[in-house]
């Protein structure tokens, strides 16, 4: 394409449509004067093989499941077979929670994906008095293994894969689910799925941090080391900008700000004595499908490209597995809508659409009422079966990466990638991603986004179909989940029946064994699955660490 | 004649709940309106944000909950403003809160709650017909 006599005759036509395109423009205007993608990147109005001078197809894209991995990580794709479909679930106590899941598994997913309520996600057991009015609202709540052993009831863990939302104590859940493992007599080398254990996104996008990045880094590394040898199908992170995103970014920004995040954690096993090949393999991402169609999936070919590189280039792995981006896609909660709430189910069909275009590995559609409330049964299907179309009526899956060569995706995905590259080496330049979010930088960049797409949907510039024109008159949505108001009185009765019947002296036993392991250098996976093996809770391991590691002190930053 | 103080917005999140996009946005476009905001950050204590409240002199108080956590944290703040003497602070929320939970809440004495989709000009609107109003 980049040969020269095919090129002249390309440029004479394109000269020509331009000066058709002033005349056309005199009499009418485009509806703009200025096109731009969420990220900013102007939007030409046509592109052409011009677009792609130089463009050195092996180089840039290579073959599915062929380095830079840009078309895909796996050389049938979606041919093999479908992504994981996928529902992050998860209120109230262990039981409900468990009732969905077998409602899920019945209704065709693929795997199961565990929201914890906030006291769990940040340490504190359901009686601790921060945790008031939060239990099981936005999540099941966990205080101890009794819980977790009823939130997977009636499932074999060798036959489901299993995500699970928790990062700042992952430590103490991944512990939990190994102990239900090896009550069910299955071993860690049948288990399958990925914890979140993403602390670097939780300081500027999430909220859900203990303790500050430095010793929250051990632990996470600690589960990378233990898995490796003990859990060698398991995920053990999943790098998300996902929260980055709905906290505000653009997409750039998000792969950006995802994949300095990747480098951190690379960097910190690298300093914790592990092999870049060891872990890499094991590494995966989490990613938004926002409504932007196109810049969507653009986005997801440039994220993959470009960590392929920084694997590779920055730090010389050697094994495939180490450069393959393998993600997980959760619709945009934020593009949801609470007036005329069933225009979402439109919004998440596009959205899984780029998702699915862009080479996702597992998705979670949004469900058309969660603007408002917990998705109820009925919308939790539709976002499923929503999936299922996508997947089995629209053959878009039977070819790998169908929108490559297009000129449009194929330069966006250069944009994207180049912007996220500038924003890596000003991240780099700052001493990396813990060193950008001490000084506020990422916070301040994801903020001025967010406040920027507010603007433009206050003046008009933006359209939001029913929230800022198309309006209409509207009946309310019945049918909305309500968390049963008792279930913080009837968690804290089971907490104390646990403290109650347990045997106290050796949850102290292995409570003050963890102290000693978390003061020096040893791996805390092992006391701490020996801590909760004994029923010490959550919320005491996490105290335990508390009083190690201390507390962070967020900065309110605006 | 002497300058007009400037109103002084507390805002806050109440609880464990992180998400903070809705709160920062309405903090920079209250700032853009010539208010004054203090941010008090993520996980804070009904108690921490009466006593800076208190603390800060402030006209109004805007909180913001995504969790569900509402019921238990705005009557709370309510309960504490009035035990503070601080009766006269204007005491918003906003956040996902299910319809049926308004009536309770506005009852409580919250004086307005915002919704997804809200405009900024809204809540600037009403902070201002209704600031320093008792």
């Amino acid at each position: 394409m980049s040969d020269k006599d095919q090129m002249e005759p390309i440029k004479e036509a394109k000269a020509k449509y331009d000066e058709r395109v002033a005349k056309v423009l005199q009499k009418m205007p485009e509806r703009k004067t200025d096109f731009a993608n969420t990220s900013g990147i102007p939007i030409n109005r046509v592109y052409t093989p011009l677009d792609m001078e130089g463009f050195d197809y092996l180089k840039q894209l290579g073959m599915p499941g062929q380095y830079p991995y840009t078309r895909a990580v796996q050389p049938t794709a979606y041919r093999g077979r479908f992504w994981t479909m996928r529902q992050y679930a998860g209120f109230a106590t262990a039981e409900e929670t468990n009732e969905r899941y077998h409602f899920l598994l019945k209704s065709g997913q693929t795997g199961l994906s565990v929201a914890f309520d906030l006291p769990t996600q940040i340490g504190y057991d359901s009686d601790h008095p921060l945790a008031q009015g939060e239990v099981g609202k936005v999540g099941v709540c966990i205080d101890s293994l009794w819980d977790i052993e009823r939130l997977f009831q009636g499932i074999p863990l060798d036959q489901v894969s299993t995500s699970m939302t928790i990062n700042s104590p992952c430590a103490v859940i991944m512990a939990m689910y190994l102990a239900v493992a090896e009550k069910q007599g299955v071993p860690f080398d049948k288990l399958r799925g990925t914890v979140q254990n993403d602390i670097l996104k939780e300081y500027p996008a999430r909220g859900t941090y203990i303790f500050a990045p430095r010793p929250s880094m051990r632990l996470i590394t600690d589960i990378f080391a233990y898995c490796t040898k003990e859990v060698p199908q398991w995920n053990t992170i999943s790098i998300s900008g996902y929260h980055i995103r709905e906290a505000g970014s653009t997409a750039v920004q998000e792969v950006a700000f995802t994949l300095a995040n990747g480098i951190a954690y690379v960097e910190a096993a690298i300093a914790a004595g592990m092999k870049v090949d060891e872990f890499g393999p094991r590494l995966s991402f989490f990613f938004n499908s926002h409504s932007d169609f196109l810049e969507e999936v653009a986005k997801f070919r440039a994220a993959r490209r470009l960590w392929a590189k920084i694997m590779k280039e920055r730090f010389k792995a050697q094994d495939p597995k180490s450069m393959m981006l393998r993600f997980h896609t959760q619709t945009a909660g934020c593009s949801l809508t609470a007036q005329q709430p069933l225009n979402n189910i439109m919004r998440v069909a596009f959205q899984a659409m780029s998702a699915v275009l862009g080479g996702t590995q597992s998705l979670h559609t949004n469900s058309y009422d969660e603007a408002l409330a917990l998705p109820s049964e009925l919308a939790v299907q539709v976002a499923l079966r929503s999936q299922q179309v996508v997947a089995f009526e629209t053959n878009v899956c039977d070819t790998v990466d169908p929108l490559a060569g297009s000129y449009y995706i194929e330069k966006l995905t250069d944009e994207v990638e180049a912007q996220a590259q500038e924003y890596i080496d000003q991240i780099d330049r700052m001493g990396g991603a813990v060193a950008a979010i001490e000084k506020g930088f990422i916070q301040k960049e994801i903020g001025a986004s967010a406040y920027r797409f507010q603007r433009e949907i206050e003046k008009g510039e933006r359209i939001i179909v029913g929230l800022n024109r198309f309006q209409t008159h509207e009946d309310k949505l019945t049918g909305l989940l309500k968390v049963d108001p008792e279930v913080g009185a009837k968690q804290v009765a089971r907490l104390q029946e646990l403290k109650n019947t347990r045997d106290n002296a050796a949850v102290q036993q292995t409570l003050a064994e963890l102290k000693t392991a978390a003061a020096g250098t040893d791996n805390l996976m092992p006391p701490i699955l020996k801590a909760v093996k004994a029923l010490a809770t959550l919320g005491e391991v996490c105290d335990t660490l508390r009083a190690v590691f201390g507390e962070y002190e967020a900065p309110a930053l605006i | 004649m002497p300058e007009e103080r400037k109103i002084r917005v507390l805002t806050a999140k109440p609880g464990l709940d992180g998400h903070d996009r809705g709160i920062k946005v309405i903090c920079a476009a209250l700032r853009d309106a010539g208010m004054e905001v203090i941010y008090t950050g993520l996980r804070q204590t009904p108690e921490q944000i009466v006593a800076a409240a208190v603390q800060e002199d402030a006209d109004v108080i805007a909180m913001s909950v995504l969790s569900g956590a509402h019921n238990y944290l705005f009557p709370r703040v309510m309960e504490l403003v009035k035990e503070k003497g601080i009766n006269d602070v204007l005491v918003m929320g906003g956040g996902i809160i299910p319809d049926e939970d308004i009536p309770p809440l506005k009852a409580a004495g919250i004086a307005a709650i915002f919704g997804p989709g809200t405009d900024t000009s809204d809540i600037i609107g009403f902070i201002r017909e209704n600031v320093r109003k008792n």
